[in-house]
């Protein structure tokens, strides 16, 4: 008994060191001049700004990976071709490599001096913050619906063709219903990294308040650059409520799994 | 009618099925049996259009459909462990042939209620799966491969996830519905007591081949080798002999040229007794006695008995090979 207390005591206190205390300090320090403090700070132009681009990120990412993880995903689960070894090591290289290279690998390959000499102005614009998330994003998911997909077997989908229906009938009728959950956690997953992407953003954004500067980056330039560790607080509070809204959908949707 | 002929699947270097051919004739309720890995899925598959034969053809209701894709053969399918569409109600499962081919609502609606009658699921239509027994989901599976009117039924294993005695009432079940409906069944089973309890035509299948086609008796009473005999039921052999157990008589005396055999011992199995020999050359051999055979013979270990062969003379076989491996 009493040493499931004292278990119990440590995996709290760690929690609490590492994780709660830190981030509640943040939220202290945001409203401890009052809600209208804060809500100036994170209405200024430059902060607007950050937000609609972080959100502008997300909006274009999550399609595309979804779009692609599922294919992938299919693939690797039901396909069977040369090289998908190959592929489900490369799915997971994001996950391996650090962010920062990657930013410095989408310079060495779009930008001015790189390999298509600057052709498409993709560095410290949009595209390029887009495609660094992108990236960095790439596995959830796959690695979130592959399983889904090996575990749910072919069975409903050959049944559905004996029934008439079409490969794409059944992809939609069948396949994705079946999967929808996997597809969710993965996007929930993808949300929360592609807000908090940093490493790479650093190198591949310009960084420009009210241009190219991510909330993200608006934490690191108002506390680093400007100083100014109030707007900075503010800021990363804003960061961590929509990062609570994903996490709460995530919550959401494993009670649904488990149901 | 289903008409295979030639067929030949490999997986990479493994041969699944080598040259098959078979006919289901029209309105029959075939079974498919034998040993786990004959290649009896992939033989029902390759029909259904879920695989391709390497060579050979497959022609359903005179309509060659080798190379056809299985939305297209008119056929109804039905899998071992139900693949039911988790996340559809028992009607929409039922119903989702008929959506997919654009049937009006009131019409599947009707179509849906009128199966579920006949599969016994008349008050299960809002369910899901998950609330539903293994039979009763297997029967779900049936109404639903039923609802398109396939030209054949194709069953794989119906009902080998489930239990024994929810088992024996879903073939008499079955039986019964075939009757019914009348639609050309084929059936794969590895349960001989199944294939001969409901099929009214049966194909052997071992390693790759079909070793037997015909009628439940016919192939019990007349099995074409040691194989499809073993695989039909218990065989007793002896020399080189392979008789039913049961086409051994036992007697207290010598006559003719019935052998001498001592028991070794002797189980009472309800209505039938299994008395366990040695000849004399130290061959065991088991022998099927009623109750009242036994009673009057009053055996028990030890004894000595002779040993005739009774029965059909056709329905032994000359022991040709070692592939005697089913035997009881
Ligand atoms: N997709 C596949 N890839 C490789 N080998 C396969 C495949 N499908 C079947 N086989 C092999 O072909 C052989 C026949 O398989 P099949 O499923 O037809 O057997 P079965 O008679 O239905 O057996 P069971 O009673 O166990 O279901 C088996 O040895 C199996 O391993
Ligand atoms: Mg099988």
């Amino acid at each position: 008994m009493s040493t499931r207390i004292a278990l119990r005591s440590v995996a709290l206190t760690y929690l609490g060191v590492l994780v709660v205390v830190p981030l509640a300090m943040i939220f202290y320090r945001t409203f401890e001049d009052g809600f209208v403090a804060f809500f100036e700070s994170v209405t200024t132009p430059a902060a607007i700004s950050a937000i609609s681009l972080s959100l502008t990120i997300v909006a274009i990412v999550v399609p595309l990976n979804v779009v692609f993880g599922l294919v992938t995903a299919l693939a690797l689960a039901r396909g069977n071709f040369p090289g998908k070894g190959l592929l489900q090591a490369v799915v997971d290289l994001p996950f391996a490599v650090s962010p920062v290279i990657v930013g410095v690998a989408l310079i060495l390959f779009w930008g001015n001096d790189g390999w298509l000499g600057g052709a498409f102005p993709v560095i410290f614009s949009l595209p390029g913050m887009v495609l660094a998330t992108v990236f960095v994003t790439l596995p959830f998911v796959v690695r979130e619906v592959e399983p889904v997909l090996r575990e749910i077997g072919t069975e409903q989908e050959e049944a559905a063709s004996t029934l008439g229906a079409s490969r794409w009938q059944t992809f939609w009728r069948i396949t994705l219903p079946a999967i929808r959950v996997g597809v969710g956690y993965g996007v929930v997953l993808t949300v929360a990294r592609s807000l908090g992407e940093f490493g790479a953003l650093t190198v591949v954004a310009g960084g420009v308040a009210g241009e190219s500067q991510t909330l993200t980056l608006l934490v690191h330039a108002r506390y680093i650059d400007d100083h100014n560790t109030f707007g900075a607080y503010s800021a990363a509070t804003v960061l961590m409520g929509l990062a609570l809204v994903t996490l709460v959908l995530m919550t959401l949707l494993e009670r649904r799994r488990e149901a | 009618m289903i008409t295979v002929t030639n067929v030949s699947k490999r997986f990479g270097d493994f041969t699944a099925l080598d040259d098959v051919s078979l006919e289901v004739p029209d309105g029959s309720l075939t079974a498919l049996l034998g040993p786990s890995g004959s290649g009896k899925s992939t033989l029902l598959r390759i029909i259904g259009g879920l695989e391709f034969a390497d060579s050979g053809s497959v022609v359903i209701h005179g309509e060659d459909v080798t190379g056809v894709v299985p939305q297209k053969r008119g056929i109804g399918f039905v899998f071992q462990h139900y693949a039911a569409f988790k996340h559809m109600t028992v009607h929409d499962n039922v119903g989702f042939g008929l959506k997919i081919r654009k049937t009006p609502k009131e019409r599947i609606d009707e179509r849906v209620n009128e199966l579920l009658k006949i599969v016994g699921l008349g008050g299960f239509a809002k369910r899901y799966p998950s609330q539903l027994s293994g039979g009763q989901r297997q029967r779900m599976a049936l109404a639903r491969a039923l609802a398109v009117e396939p030209r054949v039924l194709l069953l794989d294993e119906p009902f080998g996830a489930l239990d024994a005695k929810v088992r024996a009432e879903l073939r008499e079940w079955l039986r019964r519905l075939h009757e019914e409906v009348h639609v050309t069944t084929l059936l794969v089973t590895h349960d001989q007591e199944e294939a001969l309890s409901i099929a009214d035509n049966i194909a052997v299948m071992d390693n790759a081949h079909i070793e037997q086609v015909g009628g439940p008796r016919e192939l019990y009473d007349r099995p074409a080798n040691s194989f499809v005999m073993g695989f039909l039921g218990p065989v007793a052999q002896v020399d080189d002999t392979l008789v039913r157990p049961h086409d051994i008589s036992l007697l207290s005396r010598p006559e003719g040229d019935a052998r001498e055999a001592q028991v070794t011992r002797v189980s009472h199995l309800g209505f039938e007794v299994r008395v366990e020999l040695q000849l004399g050359d130290g061959q065991p051999v088991f022998a099927q006695l009623t109750r009242t055979e036994a009673a009057q013979l009053e055996l028990s270990a030890g004894d000595i008995v002779w040993l005739a062969l009774t029965g059909d003379r056709d329905a032994r076989l000359v022991s040709e090979d070692d592939r005697l491996d089913a035997v009881a």
